[in-house]
């Protein structure tokens, strides 16, 4: 089977959109006042309205839409003045009415879009469209326990009616890699802007993948393979792994069959992480039939300026408004603060702590690359409960502008904060590390001179760099010598011999 | 106008409804009627009239997001066909897809 | 004199005053329910423990000196297609039998914080579909004015009930005349406000857009009395009118003088009985003779509204009734055959919903689902919306001219059982005069303004502007003062 890791060695370009849904960061149900928490006990959040007994109602959630309203304007959609919600009428037992309340034909918004730039340049940055973002119910949930032997499917309602936004996107991405790129733009925003937590193991953030190639012809044409739409990818990377496989079975089968967009209905296939295969899904010839109609249980919703103004105003920076700012405000390389930003927001507020008790963006940000976000990513957790506070690490990397202690130094003071939960004075004390004088440093330069004739001989001789020998040396006899300094004593001391 | 036995059908279907032979047969020859009968709007001139899906003017219609008490589940089952105490039990669901 | 000939606002004052016991008052009733409803078939759970409880409960914090509700003692028998904590809801329906709402319909809740005393559900076209009674599927109500004959639909348990002095008042609901054309048939007094104005929540739905919960009662007084306390904003329900409720009861006074009274010309098409004609003619001259005056209004859609309504009512009723699938609560088939059935599951929910669900619904289930299906949308539910606006367009124009609109409630009285069974259409056509008020979601009350030779009794409806509820019984409330054909009982039952 053909690779597909690197786009432009292939004879075909992968064309994906995503269709996203993301929960929204709620804490009840879009039409009723169940709660939205995660992984409590089958049928304990329920109600008549999300139950769908007769008689029922829903009545809309604000927060539920202000949130989706922040979502869409992140991603520079316009809003609509004026929207309504519609019923999708088909019928499965984990949709208890019999319809979910969703949005058809006047979406709250459309047309924007969301750039992804790579910042090591792995691929072009990459504006992708956003056809519509729109509000709906969740379903709950079915499960088949086939190890149990029984027929039946249990259905737990806990889950439905609960804030979904859908993000559709045109087909604009290029490849697997920027479709997961995207995704973790994605994600980054709406975490950012605190619409969704985003996270994928509880459901909170699902996508499906539409993907075909489209493969340039002898005569100058594009071929174009049939659609098909991949579900059940519940990784960003099964997303990217998915994506991969799929665009290579589709030159495989296009190879064989030459078959063409529009010769076939869209086909859906799900993908099997384990086997790493898509594998086709059954589709009911009539579930697209959904009979869609005004949700006459609703009324529309109408959105002006100054509403728009103070959803705005509530949102907070966007990712890429943020990583401009680090990047000017603290003299700092794109790189860096993409490094910071997409780490959350609240890694950026530790970063800023830092940055502003020692007055210097780019050496807090090594200090944030090399030390906290290693020893973060070694750990595990988040920043939150990360044990070095900002404070402390300012405390080291001013100590270190001080000249107290070199910067190895005060990594081993970062590690035994870390380990020993210890004030960062007591770990200076107690490793014995103390400022040495300027006398105490030249009488340990001056007995390095006189017990090494031949690295003096080679420093007079011009080769400058072998004075590295004797600040190895002076490090060991004194682990708190600043090899800086020694180095500087040292050449003075043989110029001036 | 009149419907085909298999437009009645694939109506029935949609709906979810079992209809015998005999049923379909009455199903068709009533639906044709009643269809015929409401297709007396084709004579209304409507080409400047906007739909009118609701009669209230009013809008904007919100609730806080504030957590209310649940039902309990066995309050929530109290009605279910089949339940095991704690999720409804339906019969197989194979070869359907799910949600949206 | 017997509680069961006194006016709800009189039961109510002497339950007040401790002329009457709440208790007592209940038994009464509960004796004519028991003695009457063998032959009548008007409640489909009559809830005797229940009631007597609550009297019993009024009664003692009457006596101890407590607050009592505005309804204190008043029994009240409640349609069953109102959910109610403590007693099965079946809407009618085969589909819903033994269901168990966990909770109370927003007007039942406020019923009982009035202190009503709810003794039973009245019987109903299942799901509130049909103009005769006779598609429930617990068997046909009969009219109390002749026992061979429909009291109309789909409230005709509620409005036979009253007619037969089971229960001074009842519950409704109209969806397209559900409360007016069986209060006109059986010669009681119904009111249909305005959409909104009572809260839908559980209310078993069926075309959402249209339905309305509404009160049933001898006199106009007496539904003042009733809507007073249902009426009123519900944050539970998104489509409840926000704006204050009128003491109804204390604007019956003012005199008709000057209030002006439409007339459709329309209304005497081929079709109308000529003593429901003479009937409705005679309430004019009654309405002139208290100081309005009549004038000719057109409503040149109005011929329109039924088919308009039977492809808008299917079309919500078919995504209204999806939920009654077998799975969660209702009907669920035991039959397995997996003859044609992709799963056991899809073969549950197409037997159940066989099952579960008579003909009539059926049949506007299939309606609804074939006019909202892909390449028909346009054509039939689309198309209705439109002339829904211009069917909404005519009365706001209508009521720029004129106060009230008055006319026949049906075209004919009491129709006999079986009489249109057999043919779907003849019955949607009993839906003639009252559709509109629904589609223009405007207000409408009937009241008896007559009677056949046969005894059988004439129904007049006026229909008045969004939230014109207190003209709307102001006029009949002065209507009932200058005649008695409300007061009159039927001799068959008594």
């Amino acid at each position: 089977m053909t690779s597909a890791a690197s786009p432009t060695a292939e004879p075909f370009t992968t064309i994906v959109g995503l269709e996203v849904h993301v929960q929204l960061q709620t804490l009840t149900k879009l039409f009723c006042g169940c709660s939205t928490a995660f992984g409590s006990p089958p049928n304990t959040q329920v109600c008549p309205t999300c139950l769908g007994l007769p008689g029922s109602l829903p009545v809309m959630n604000r927060k539920a839409f202000e949130l989706a309203v922040r979502a869409a304007l992140a991603l520079n959609c316009r809003i609509a003045p004026f929207t309504k919600w519609d019923r999708k009428n088909y019928f499965y037992p984990d949709l208890p009415k019999g319809y979910q309340i969703s949005q058809f034909d006047l979406p709250f918004s459309s047309d924007g879009q969301l750039e992804v730039v790579d910042p090591k340049g792995a691929f072009a940055p990459r504006t992708v469209g956003i056809v519509r973002v729109h509000l709906e119910e969740d379903a709950g949930k079915s499960m088949h326990d086939e190890a149990a032997g029984t027929a039946d499917t249990r259905i737990d309602l806990n889950r439905a009616g609960t804030p979904l936004c859908e993000i559709v996107t045109q087909p604009d991405l290029r490849s697997p890699q920027e479709a997961r790129a995207w995704l973790n733009e994605l994600k980054l925003l709406l975490v950012y802007l605190g619409v969704s937590d985003c996270n994928m193991q509880e459901g909170s953030l699902r996508v499906d993948a539409n993907v075909n190639l489209h493969i340039p012809q002898p005569d100058g044409r594009i071929a174009k393979t049939p659609i098909v739409e991949i579900k059940n990818m519940n990784s960003f990377r099964s997303v990217e792994r998915a994506l991969t496989y799929e665009a290579a079975r589709q030159w495989e089968e296009w190879q064989a069959t030459k078959v063409e967009m529009g010769r076939m209905p869209k086909q859906t296939r799900g993908w099997d992480d384990p086997a790493g295969i898509t594998r086709p899904q059954r589709q009911k010839e009539e579930s697209s039939d959904y009979r869609y109609f005004p949700e006459p249980d609703l009324v529309p919703v109408t959105v002006d300026e100054p509403q728009l103004a103070r959803i705005r105003a509530a949102m907070g920076a966007p990712p890429t408004e943020l990583r401009r700012t680090l990047a000017d405000r603290w003299k700092i390389p794109a790189y860096d603060a993409d490094v910071l930003v997409n780490q959350g927001r609240e890694l950026v507020a530790y970063f800023e702590a830092v940055a502003t008790a020692v007055a210097d963006g780019k050496l807090a940000s090594n200090w944030m690359q090399q030390d906290v976000l290693r020893t973060l990513n070694e750990r595990g957790g988040t920043i939150g409960e990360f044990p070095v506070r900002p404070e402390q690490v300012a405390e080291i990397i001013g100590r270190v502008q001080k000249g107290e202690f070199d910067t190895s130094r005060g990594r081993e003071i970062f590690a035994e904060v870390l380990s020993s939960g210890r004030p960062v004075a007591d770990v200076v004390a107690a490793l014995g590390i103390a400022a040495v004088s300027d006398d105490e440093l030249i009488a340990l330069c001056r007995e390095l001179i006189a017990a090494n004739p031949k690295i003096v001989a080679d420093v007079q001789g011009g080769k400058e760099q072998a004075a590295a020998g004797l600040i190895g040396q002076a490090k060991k006899k004194n682990p708190n010598a600043n090899p800086g300094k020694v180095r500087q004593m040292c050449l003075e001391l043989i110029r001036g011999m | 106008m009149s419907l085909s036995r298999q437009d009645v059908a694939k109506v029935g279907m949609l709906a979810r409804l079992a209809l015998s032979e005999s049923d379909l047969d009455v199903m068709t020859t009533e639906m044709s009627k009643i269809v015929g009968f409401v297709s007396l709007l084709a004579e209304v001139d409507t080409a400047s009239v906007e739909p009118l899906a609701h009669p209230l003017d009013s809008q904007n219609v919100f609730r806080d997001d504030l957590p209310q008490p649940s039902l309990t589940t066995s309050e929530a089952l109290q009605s279910a066909p089949r339940h095991d105490g704690e999720c409804f039990l339906v019969p197989a669901v194979l070869g359907e897809s799910g949600a949206a | 004199m017997q509680p069961a000939e006194l006016s709800a606002v009189d039961l109510v004052t002497a339950v007040r005053q401790g002329d009457l016991s709440a208790v007592h008052c209940t038994e009464a009733f509960l004796r004519r329910i028991e003695a009457l409803d063998g032959s009548i078939n008007a409640f489909l759970k009559v809830d005797r423990e229940g009631a007597l409880a609550s009297a019993a409960r009024i009664d003692e914090r009457r006596r101890a000196g407590g607050p009592i509700g505005p309804l204190a003692g008043l029994p009240i028998a409640v349609k069953d297609a109102l959910c109610t904590a403590n007693l099965p809801t079946t809407c009618g329906s085969k589909m819903l039998q033994g269901f168990r709402p966990p909770y109370d319909a927003d007007t039942v809740r406020r019923l009982r914080e009035a202190d009503a005393v709810i003794v039973g559900k009245t019987n109903m076209d299942e799901f509130a579909m049909g103009g005769s009674n006779e598609n429930s599927a617990f068997g046909p109500v009969k009219n109390p004015w002749d026992l061979s004959r429909a009291p109309g639909g789909s409230s005709g348990g509620s409005a036979a009930c009253v007619a037969a002095d089971m229960a001074p008042v009842a519950i409704g609901s109209d969806t397209g005349g559900s409360i007016r054309q069986p209060a006109g048939l059986c010669g009681i007094t119904g009111l249909k406000p305005t959409y909104g104005r009572v809260s839908r929540r559980g209310l078993v739905a069926f075309a959402s857009s249209l339905d309305q919960i509404g009160p049933m009662a001898r006199s106009a007084a007496d539904c003042a009395l009733v809507l007073e306390t249902i009426a009123g904003h519900d944050p539970g329900d998104s489509t409840s009118l926000c704006d204050e409720v009128p003491r109804y009861t204390e604007m019956l006074e003012q005199p008709l003088t000057g209030v002006r009274i439409g007339r459709v010309r329309d209304h005497y098409a081929e079709g109308l009985d000529p003593e429901v004609a003479r009937g409705v003619e005679e309430a004019f001259a009654v309405f002139t003779a208290a100081g309005a005056t009549i004038h000719d209004v057109e409503l040149p859609h109005a011929k329109y509204g039924v088919a308009t309504y039977y492809l808008i009512a299917p079309c919500e009723a078919s995504s209204n009734l999806a939920r009654y699938d077998g799975a969660h609560y209702g009907h669920r088939s035991s039959q397995r055959t997996g003859d044609g059935f992709e799963s056991p599951l899809l073969e549950m929910y197409c037997r159940s919903r066989a099952e579960g669900f008579g003909p009539e619904v059926k049949r506007r289930i299939m309606l609804g689902t074939y006019a909202l299906s892909a390449g028909y949308y346009d054509a039939y539910y689309a198309k209705a919306l439109k002339v829904r606006r211009l069917i909404r367009q005519d009365y706001l124009d209508a009521f720029r001219h004129v106060d009230l609109i008055g006319g026949p409630v049906s075209a004919t009285p009491a129709f006999r059982l079986g009489e249109k069974t057999g043919d779907p259409l003849a019955m949607y056509l009993v839906d003639l005069y009252t559709v509109a008020t629904n589609l223009a979601g405007v207000g409408g009350i009937s009241f008896p303004c007559g009677f056949t030779r046969s005894g059988l009794p004439v129904g007049f409806q006026l229909q008045g502007p969004a939230l014109a509820e207190p003209l709307l019984l102001r006029a009949t409330d002065r209507f009932q003062r200058l005649t008695d054909w409300h007061l009159r009982r039927p001799k068959a039952i008594a």
